[in-house]
């Protein structure tokens, strides 16, 4: 649906949804917080990552943002805690730590 | 100009798709609609309509196929009955929810087992709460006509929802009547080119069948609800333009000989002309009985129910479909709903018959206004009485 604005599909009224549910605007599945669906999220340790990017290039839901320095950083609005990241890591960078409410 | 002709219900409709300028018909053969889709593959083929046809291999197929067309904002047509209308009741739910203004002709036919081709509205009230609009046709010219009018009424950007049109099985689609068929330019100019605002198209991409989380989805729902509802307005204008362009006058419910009437017939498609029939005969012989039509199912048309049953004592309504272990035909239920908040109202007499082709003929009706008129008057606990069941004595009520 057309976010017009909103910045989370949570936020839209009835009244001013897009008949059929259409969606209007590219990328509004990014408004979308997936982030609360997860159990776990990656911790990433610069100290033992080699910048080698492969848990940026697995991360099947593009969360895993590069950084102008190289590293990366988990986007938590996103990630949906699967552990690919962590699991691809040839150093071990990656640790998954459990949601504590 | 227009021209009298003599046509079968299926098709009659078939020359409403054709002068509606479809762009795309989709459908599978199955009795009793096999006429419909037989004549437009015959006309696509003769080169009489310039649209593409799809023999596609089922009715699951027939519904995605159009819900494909319409979504990048061709004019689409399917037909189906009974088994075919089951086999696409999943893809019927889209076509409401994406607003596809889709128009299907329906030969409303009784469902399996055991099987049956002929005629009841099993098919139709399984697929009530689709989010159709839903109408209902009496004969061969109102086939024609609703037909027309469900392209006009779907398309206005008011309303974007697929139509439904309704026409008995056998007892429509496959008998001959005169009809009037119009001339092409009053068609045109009651049903003018269509252009779908959100039409799939490269240069303006949209996305069609997103997902629906919880936490949008009420909403989604909701304003399609209220769409439907609000429909109301254009399918009302749709009719009065039809009655301006083409003379014959129509309503989401209609009345006859229903002035100073205390019963009332209530019939939704073909079997109303025989109920008309038989409230002469009542009327000649000096009883105050009429009868009512419902042709708008859905979204229902509460308002105008209301006010064409005022003074009226009892309403003998004849199902034809059962509602198993429900609380009577779902025709007479919905009214009984539609009247519980209503006082003083009439009394709501539940008649089922008319099932997988089983004839209902004016006897059967004289008998409906005498028994509902009876019972009216001393009451019963009964949710609804079965017609004719041999084996079954005559005014046995059924009970919940």
């Amino acid at each position: 649906m057309a976010m017009r604005g909103y910045k989370l599909s949570g936020e839209v009224p009835w009244n001013d949804i897009e008949f059929g549910a259409i969606v209007t605007e590219p990328g509004s599945a990014s408004c979308k917080r997936t982030g609360d669906w997860r159990t776990e999220h990656p911790v990433i340790d610069n100290g033992k990552c080699i910048k080698c990017g492969f848990c940026w290039l697995h991360c099947p839901d593009a969360a895993v943002t590069p950084l102008d320095d190289g590293y990366f950083e988990p986007d938590l609005f996103h990630c949906k805690g699967c552990g690919i990241c962590a699991a691809v890591c040839p150093k071990d960078a990656i640790t998954m730590i459990e949601e504590v409410e | 100009m227009s021209k009298r002709v003599v046509l079968e219900a299926s098709h009659a409709v078939a020359e409403a798709v054709k002068m509606a300028d479809v762009d795309l018909v989709a459908a599978y053969p199955i009795t009793p609609q096999t006429h419909i889709p037989e004549r437009l593959a015959e006309m696509v083929a003769e080169g009489e309509l310039d649209a593409a046809y799809v023999p596609v291999e089922s009715e699951h197929s027939a519904m995605s196929c159009v819900l494909g067309s319409a979504a990048v904002g061709a004019r689409s047509f399917t037909t189906t009955a009974g088994q075919g209308l089951e086999l696409m009741h999943e893809a019927l739910w889209i076509a409401s929810s994406h607003r596809y203004p889709i128009v299907m002709a329906v030969c409303n036919r009784a469902l399996s087992a055991p099987i049956n081709i002929w005629c009841d509205h099993s098919d139709v009230m399984s697929c009530r709460d689709t989010g159709w609009i839903q109408v209902f046709c009496q004969n061969n010219q109102e086939s024609f006509d609703m037909t027309l009018w469900a392209f006009r009424v779907a398309e206005d950007a008011a309303v974007h929802f697929p139509v439904m049109v309704n026409l008995d099985g056998f007892i429509l689609s496959h008998v001959t009547e005169p009809l009037i068929l119009p001339d092409q330019k009053e068609v045109d100019r009651f049903l003018p080119a269509y252009k779908y605002r959100l039409a799939l198209d490269p240069d303006a991409p949209t996305s069609h069948g997103g997902f629906g989380l919880p936490d949008i989805y009420t909403e989604v729902k909701y304003a399609q609800e209220r769409a439907l509802r609000d429909s109301r307005t254009v399918l009302d204008k749709g009719w009065k333009e039809f009655a301006d362009i083409f003379g014959r006058q129509y309503g989401a419910v209609e009345t006859y000989r229903a002035d100073g009437a205390s019963t009332l017939l209530v019939t939704m498609g073909s079997l109303g002309e025989t109920a008309k029939m038989v409230v002469d005969d009542k009327r000649a012989k000096g009883e105050a009985v009429g009868h009512l039509n419902i042709r708008l199912w859905r979204p229902f048309p509460f308002a105008d129910f209301i006010e064409a049953v005022k003074g009226v004592k009892t309403l003998a309504v004849l199902d034809r479909c059962f509602s198993f272990g429900g609380p009577g035909g779902p025709v007479a239920s919905e009214l009984r709903s539609a009247l519980y908040d209503v006082a003083p109202r009439p009394k709501v007499v539940s008649f089922i018959g008319g099932i997988g082709g089983r004839e209902v003929d004016a006897e059967a009706f004289a008998y409906m206004i005498d028994r509902g008129n009876e019972l009216a008057l001393k009451g019963t606990d009964c949710l609804y009485e079965p017609l004719l069941v041999r084996g079954l004595e005559t005014g046995t009520g059924v009970r919940g």
